[in-house]
């Protein structure tokens, strides 16, 4: 029972990672209809940023908030000067030109900080684990719900949040009542590629840091994101901690660690064929 | 993708083309009487990955299916070949034989559900598949079979007839008459009706179930002959490198794939010889430069290919060519 309990609860704390990485992905792909294929290396580029902070001497949390405002930065330069022309193509353009820009970050980051796997630093103090979860799964569920409820709170209450998802749901009438609708998209963009870098860094610890580390980390977040809905921000995150709990049981009493990255294509391919609109998504129905 | 126009594959072929293909094909004969053994290894590497490129075009050029784990059915090609060499005797070329028949029903079930699931959706599950299949392929239940983490090598066999050819003479010579009867074939398939019902559930699903075609036969037809296109492609590589292992079936093979299929030009027949020298011979320089930057350069010249020549280097030796005529003709 004990096993169980501590599978359960670390499931869950790996699952607010895959949370984060599945929010960043739906969020771009509400408002833009692409999956971001290198939302996992732009965060393993910003959890680097991070890295070279702190070892330049910051502390930790402000070289946290500094690697997220390049996460931010750099994510709205991205989608403003190599996104924005693709606006119209054809859905296998915008994939390929997200697969370059995934081999691009992966190997600029090989060539920037070396593909040798690095420790990366934990901010929480050991002293919070218990006999269930360490100090750092606690820290990083807590880092998790912070980070939702914020997104939250910004949506919900803010008028640039409000200007958002009118952006993302309706440009056109949004354009008319005066909202820029183009700074909106790279705004999202910049908020995906901070959620992004919250999870690479939340990972680092866990998974140590180097170029392919959000590989598999990225494929849970795809999976989160179907499970949950990929056109429902909130339960492509409640996806996450389902899939951060299913990975664990499943690596622990059914196929081992062995096979654990099948067990996110298994998860994709029963969404996609038995409910292809996630738990939570809305049933999208094309006129014909 | 501005798809180009079906008439690429549908229209008559010129004489001059034929003998111009002809010459080609001739010329390529010739290669492993003229070129040292290394370089013929990497031009038989060229031929195998024209077959898996071809493969690729079809499903993702013609019928518009996103394929991010082709490097699956290479895999698959390759595993099966190399143990039915070892644990049934079968000839060389009837192991090849079997694996594409594999690959094809493989691709063909995989196909089934891949269906219901369109554009992004599909590039999502097979990237997942490529993702998942090194760890596939290492899985103990199977070690008896794949070798597990070890991988498996894989029978050496000689010239057939007592022909006075070294191996590897015969081996490329082996696989370009293979890529040609395959290209021939999807050639031929391509420019009939049935070429035109794949690229019409491309360019208008509803148009073409309007026609009375059926997309889902269509579909899972066109995934499984594409999967067995790659798998022969796979079971030919892995008679060249005599050995296979998971670790060369990584998501950067499948991704590689499709690099290669984009950068020849993704909706036609002859991009997939452009892009499998490309993928052949471009790692190379890059790695010349920096191991690090190979990966670079294949993003960025895909970026910058997206903005300028969508249709690849075969859109834009064809683009070269109508430009020429155009211009002959209005010269008085």
């Amino acid at each position: 029972m004990e096993a169980l309990m501590h599978q359960l609860l670390s499931g869950l704390a790996n699952g607010g990672i895959y949370a984060s990485v599945a929010l960043a992905l739906v969020m771009i792909f509400q408002s833009t209809h692409h999956i971001n294929f290198a939302q996992g290396e732009q965060g393993m580029f910003s959890a680097y940023v991070a890295l070279t902070l702190i070892q330049a001497g910051f502390p930790y949390w402000t070289a946290f908030l500094l690697a997220l405002g390049f996460a931010f930065v750099s994510g709205a330069a991205i989608e403003r000067i190599i996104i924005r022309p693709f606006e119209r193509a054809p859905v296998l353009s915008v994939v390929i030109v997200f697969l370059g820009l995934l081999f691009v970050i992966n190997s600029l980051a090989g060539w920037l900080f070396t593909y040798n796997v690095q420790s990366f630093p934990s901010p929480f103090p050991a002293g919070l684990g218990n006999r269930f979860l360490s100090a750092h799964e606690i820290g990083m569920v807590a880092v998790t719900l912070v980070t939702l409820l914020l997104i939250f709170l910004f949506f919900r209450y803010t008028s640039l949040g409000l200007a958002m998802r009118a952006a993302a749901q309706n440009p056109d009438a949004s354009r008319l009542v005066g909202v820029r609708v183009t700074w909106m998209l790279a705004l999202g963009w910049g908020l995906a590629g901070a959620i992004g870098a919250i999870a690479a860094i939340m990972a680092a610890p866990i998974v140590y840091i180097e170029p392919n580390m959000m590989g598999g980390i990225l494929l849970y977040g795809f999976a989160a994101a179907l499970l949950g809905g990929i056109n429902n921000p909130w339960g492509a995150a409640v996806g996450g901690f389902i899939v951060g709990v299913i990975e664990n049981l499943a690596g622990a009493y059914v196929v081992g660690t062995e096979l654990k990255l099948s067990v996110a294509l298994i998860i994709i391919i029963v969404v996609l064929v038995t409910r292809p609109a996630g738990l939570f998504g809305r049933t999208i129905v094309t006129r014909v | 993708m501005a798809s180009p126009p079906v008439a690429a594959a549908t229209r008559q072929r010129s004489p001059m083309q034929a003998i111009a293909v002809l010459l080609v094909l001739a010329a390529a004969a010739t290669m492993p009487f003229i070129v040292s053994s290394f370089h013929l290894l990497q031009l038989t590497m060229v031929v195998i990955y024209s077959i898996a490129l071809l493969g690729l075009n079809i499903l993702t050029g013609y019928n518009g299916q996103i394929s991010l784990g082709h490097g699956a059915f290479y895999a698959i090609g390759a595993y099966t070949t190399a143990i039915l060499l070892d644990y049934t005797g079968l000839p060389y070329w009837a192991a090849i034989a079997v694996a594409g028949g594999l690959c094809l029903l493989v691709g063909f079930l995989f196909g089934l559900p891949a269906l219901r699931l369109e554009g992004l959706y599909l590039a999502l599950s097979t990237f997942a598949l490529a993702v998942a299949t090194p760890q596939l392929l290492k899985f103990h239940a199977l070690e008896e079979w794949t070798g597990g983490v070890q991988g498996r090598y894989v029978s050496a066999f000689s010239p057939p007839f007592g022909l006075p050819l070294a191996w590897d003479q015969w081996l490329y010579l082996f696989s370009l008459a293979v890529a040609a009867i395959l290209f021939l074939l999807a050639w031929n398939l391509l420019r009939g009706s049935t070429g035109l019902a794949i690229t019409a559930i491309r360019d208008n699903p509803i148009a073409a179930v309007s026609m009375g075609i059926n997309i889902s036969l269509y579909k899972s037809l066109t995934f499984g002959v594409s999967a067995m296109y790659t798998g022969i492609a796979g079971g030919l590589g892995a008679l060249v490198t005599q050995f296979v292992a998971p670790d060369s079936f990584t998501v950067f093979l499948s991704l590689g794939l499709l690099v290669g299929s984009v950068i020849g030009g993704v909706s036609s027949i002859s991009g997939a010889i452009f892009g499998a020298f490309f993928i052949q011979f471009v790692p190379n320089v890059a790695d010349q430069i920096s191991k690090a930057v190979t990966w670079a350069v294949y993003g960025s010249v895909l970026i910058a290919l997206m903005y300028l020549a969508p249709t690849g280097i075969s859109g834009f030796l064809a683009m070269i060519v109508r430009r020429l005529r155009e211009w002959r003709k209005v010269r008085p």
